[in-house]
């Protein structure tokens, strides 16, 4: 094993057990980086530089490497994200059906733009190019539940409920 | 007699399946629509009740029926009728779906979608009547005639316990009052009012077919593609192989070589899919031909066009017949590997692909020595990771290889030179799930289908402004104008139809004048668009072009890789201009600097995108260049006014 970066001590534990537990589920397939950072990502939420680091010294593939592939695809995030996330589908079918309504409508209400997290890092916003239910649009995905056929007048009704479920967890902590 | 290597294959892997199902049964539509609908939560309903009520109603899930527009859909097959679809189900609709059809064999009132196998002849008789209104979207002459019809029996005969049932949608539009007569699907158009007595007296009494009143046009849709999605459940491969799956693995891989395969596919005239329409017999070949240690195929799931769900559909409706379409090219190209490249965004058909890879497996289907013929194969899923341009087929290969997705130059092509260096063979979904079906009924049953040099079938996703979207699958050579208008209703709230966009990104607008053209890959060409992946986007009169070209432009901005500057830069200018016309602060030169940048992109990209990226412009500017014009002449007032109408998704006339 290649000598621990100090980097690595902020890494959680658990996070780099799973690390390592991919690594070794995955070693000896091809083609087995980008499912391993799929992998890192959905545990996480994102891809923390140290598990990049820990990666790169598991499974000597350069650290310049991991993030050209990390920058290049839109799916994988640097970054923590807001706990919860509003995805609004601009795909075409949804952009015809007044998507750009909805993101307006959310952006003025929630006081960011388009791939911003509010202060409180209570809520993310974001587009993507079609989630498959175009059949419903307009179409926005809330915490991977998605939601269809919605008017820019459900956005409150749908920022409320976030902010609600919210309110109850911590009362109930 | 001792039976053929193929037959004992068969038996083998039908071993211990049950027949397809009979008796009672509840079945819902679980695709990510459905679902996203809320059928996630009938299906626990429908569970627990049956479970609870000591019935012993099986439960089960099916893929998508294709009708997106009134998800979620529960099929139910209880009492005397065929299996009824049941649309637009919400909680109280469940409820009555238990205690009304099951219970006391009556349908329910607007949830009914009628069936499209239409039948010509009444053998039986008739155990209840479908009605709707298709000429007007109210619903007030469907309750008149529903009830004008249940008085006319009742006067006939007062214990005719035939039920009347208002219909959610008969498939049929624009022809009057429809009516269907469950269970032979016998369906009558244009109903009159005076004809009501005749047909309760000689069809619902008598059970004689009115022939002046009777449907009898073939359905427009012909489903090979969707052959099982929305009959059987995705997550069983008992039920795919009841259905007929992996018949045509068995009899290939027994009786016929690879080169035999190959023959068939290229008798089908089967074409790619997934958007080139490359014959895809002759990519076989092609891939077979190199000596090589390994070899590879992937199937192509990466579907990029943005508002198009066909191969979403199909991996997650039926997802073994696109493995056994993999296999089947595999043992063609002598493949030992294939690889499902599948965007992340799509985690229900990763995991139900996942679930097939697997089952096949535990079955003998993959792996070593396929059912006892002494051929190995495997299959693997690798996940994209929201870059368009990994579509491509040498950049999907340096996605898979772990690298980011950047085009390479071609030759060499993927099926000499492909993934890890080795002969590779890359196939749409939509391809290869029609490819066991070619296998098992043979080229020439297949080619049957379809015109010219377009065989066979393709799938359409139909959404934008029509009226009822969803998934269709017609011969190729249908008209633009039978899919839009005969089998998904028209344009909603009637307005008129601008066009429809096909070919999505990489594609261009059939405007109106041109929808009665047949739909083949060379048509399409002509007419400045694609076939594409078979995305179709009606837009109607309050759409604007020059902000539809500006949108799907910037998509192919976005998504451009920026290896190649014809692409990189040519895209980014081309898009400037066309926001500075869309601001009401372009010249006239502007469209001719569009037209130079067009002509650079196509010519000097690199790869598909940047060489497909101007077609929405320039077909937008072939065939509305006065919404362009109107910009440049109209200044920053009139921008301002189509901003507005456009918001509020009116006309230019209406909002202001
Ligand atoms: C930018 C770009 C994106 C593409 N996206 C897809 C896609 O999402 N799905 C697909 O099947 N083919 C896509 N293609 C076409 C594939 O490169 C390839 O031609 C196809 O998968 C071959 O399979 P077929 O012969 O069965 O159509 C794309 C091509 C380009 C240039
Ligand atoms: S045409 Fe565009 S997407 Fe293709 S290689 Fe060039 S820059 Fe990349
Ligand atoms: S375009 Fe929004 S779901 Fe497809």
């Amino acid at each position: 094993m290649s000598a621990v970066l100090p980097a690595l001590q902020n890494l959680d534990p658990e996070l780099r057990s799973g690390i390592i537990e991919c690594i070794e589920h995955w070693k000896d397939q091809e083609g087995n980086l980008i499912m391993i950072l799929h992998e890192i990502q959905n545990r996480h939420g994102f891809v923390p530089r140290e598990a990049s680091l820990l990666l790169s010294g598991e499974t000597g593939v350069p650290l310049a490497r991991i993030y050209e592939v990390l920058t290049f695809y839109h799916y994988f995030r640097l970054v923590a994200q807001g706990k919860h996330n509003i995805t609004v589908c601009n795909g075409t079918a949804c952009y015809l059906k007044g998507a750009g309504r909805l993101l307006a409508e959310l952006e003025s209400r929630l006081g960011i733009k388009d791939n911003q997290t509010t202060e409180d890092r209570l809520i993310h916003l974001e587009t993507v190019r079609c989630v498959g239910c175009c059949g419903l649009s307009p179409v926005v995905v809330v915490d991977k539940k998605t939601v269809g056929k919605v008017f820019p007048t459900d956005m409150a009704g749908i920022i409320e409920g976030i902010r609600n479920r919210e309110e109850k967890e911590e009362d109930e902590e | 007699m001792k039976s053929s290597p193929y037959e004992q294959a068969l038996q083998k892997l039908r071993k211990g399946i049950p027949d397809k199902r009979t008796g009672q049964w509840i079945q819902v539509g679980m695709d990510s629509g459905g679902i996203a609908a809320g059928a996630e939560r009938l299906f626990r309903f429908f569970q627990k009740e049956c479970e609870r009520n000591g019935r012993n109603t099986p439960v089960g899930r099916a893929g998508s029926y294709g009708y997106a527009f009134i998800d979620p859909l529960v099929e139910v097959n209880a009492g005397k009728f065929p299996p009824v679809l049941y649309g637009m189900v919400d909680q109280k609709t469940a409820v009555r779906i238990l205690t009304e059809h099951l219970n006391e064999g009556r349908l329910i009132d607007d949830h009914v979608v009628a069936g499209r196998d239409r039948g010509r002849a009444l053998n039986g008789p008739v155990t209840a009547i479908l009605v709707k209104d298709t000429s007007c979207e109210d619903g007030d002459k469907t309750k008149w005639f529903q009830s004008s019809i249940k008085d006319e029996i009742g006067g006939r005969d007062p214990n005719n316990p035939v039920q009347v049932v208002r219909a959610l949608d008969m498939g049929i539009y624009h022809e009057g009052l429809v009516v269907q007569l469950l269970p032979s699907r016998v369906t009558y158009t244009n109903v009159l009012s005076r004809d009501i007595a005749r047909m309760v007296k000689q069809s619902i009494l008598g059970n004689e077919v009115i022939d002046d009143l009777l449907w009898n046009q073939p359905d427009k849709q012909v489903r090979i593609v969707l052959r099982r999605c929305g009959t059987i459940d995705p997550e069983s491969l008992d039920d795919a192989i009841a259905h007929g799956a992996y018949e045509a693995t068995a009899r290939a891989i027994t009786g016929q070589s690879p080169e035999d395969v190959i023959e068939t596919v290229k008798a089908s005239g089967l074409r790619g899919r997934g958007g080139a329409g490359f014959p895809t017999g002759l990519k076989w070949q092609l891939t077979r031909e190199p000596k090589s240690d390994r070899k590879f195929v992937i199937c192509n799931a990466d579907e990029g066009d943005p508002g198009a769900f066909m191969d979403r559909s199909v991996l997650e409706g039926d997802p073994h017949a696109v493995l056994e379409g993999l296999i089947l090219a595999g043992y063609a190209v002598g493949a030992s590997k294939g690889y499902f490249y599948i965007r992340a965004e799509y985690p229900l058909a990763v995991k139900r692909v996942e679930m097939a890879i697997d089952q096949a497996r535990r079955r003998g289907l993959l792996g070593k020595n396929i059912l006892g013929s002494g051929w190995d194969f495997d299959a693997a899923i690798r996940l994209g990771a929201g870059a368009f341009v990994c579509g491509e087929e040498t950049a999907l290969i340096a996605s898979i290889e772990g690298r980011r997705g950047s085009p390479q130059p071609r030759p060499p092509y993927p099926s000499v030179e492909g993934l890890w260096g080795k002969p590779t063979c890359i196939n749409n979904v939509e391809t290869l799930a029609a490819v066991p079906w070619i296998v098992a009924n043979g080229g020439e049953a297949y080619a049957r289908h379809g015109t010219g040099q377009s065989k066979g079938t393709k799938v359409f996703a139909v959404t934008g402004k029509v009226r009822n979207p969803q998934l269709v699958e017609v011969p190729l050579g249908t008209t633009v104008r039978e899919i839009v208008y005969g089998i998904c209703g028209g344009v909603q709230d009637d307005l008129l139809i601008k066009g429809v966009q096909t070919g999505g990104p990489s594609g261009g607008i059939i405007p109106e004048q041109h929808l009665d053209t047949p739909v083949t890959y060379e048509n399409l060409v002509e007419l400045g668009s694609i076939m594409g992946s078979g995305g179709m986007l009606v837009m109607n009169e309050n759409d604007c072009m020059v902000d539809v070209a500006a949108f799907y432009l910037k998509f192919c901005v976005d998504e451009s890789c920026g290896k190649c500057a014809p692409c990189r830069i040519g895209g980014y200018q081309m898009l400037q201009l066309i926001l500075k016309i869309s601001r009401g602060r372009g010249s006239p030169e502007d469209l001719d600097q569009i037209h130079r940048i067009c002509h650079a992109m196509r010519t000097a990209s690199l790869c598909g995108l940047g060489q497909t990226a101007p077609n929405p412009i320039l077909s937008s500017l072939r065939f509305f260049q006065d919404e362009y014009v109107a910009f440049i002449e109209g200044g920053t007032s009139y921008a301002r006014k189509r901003k507005q109408a456009l918001a509020a998704g009116k006309s230019l006339k209406e909002a202001v």
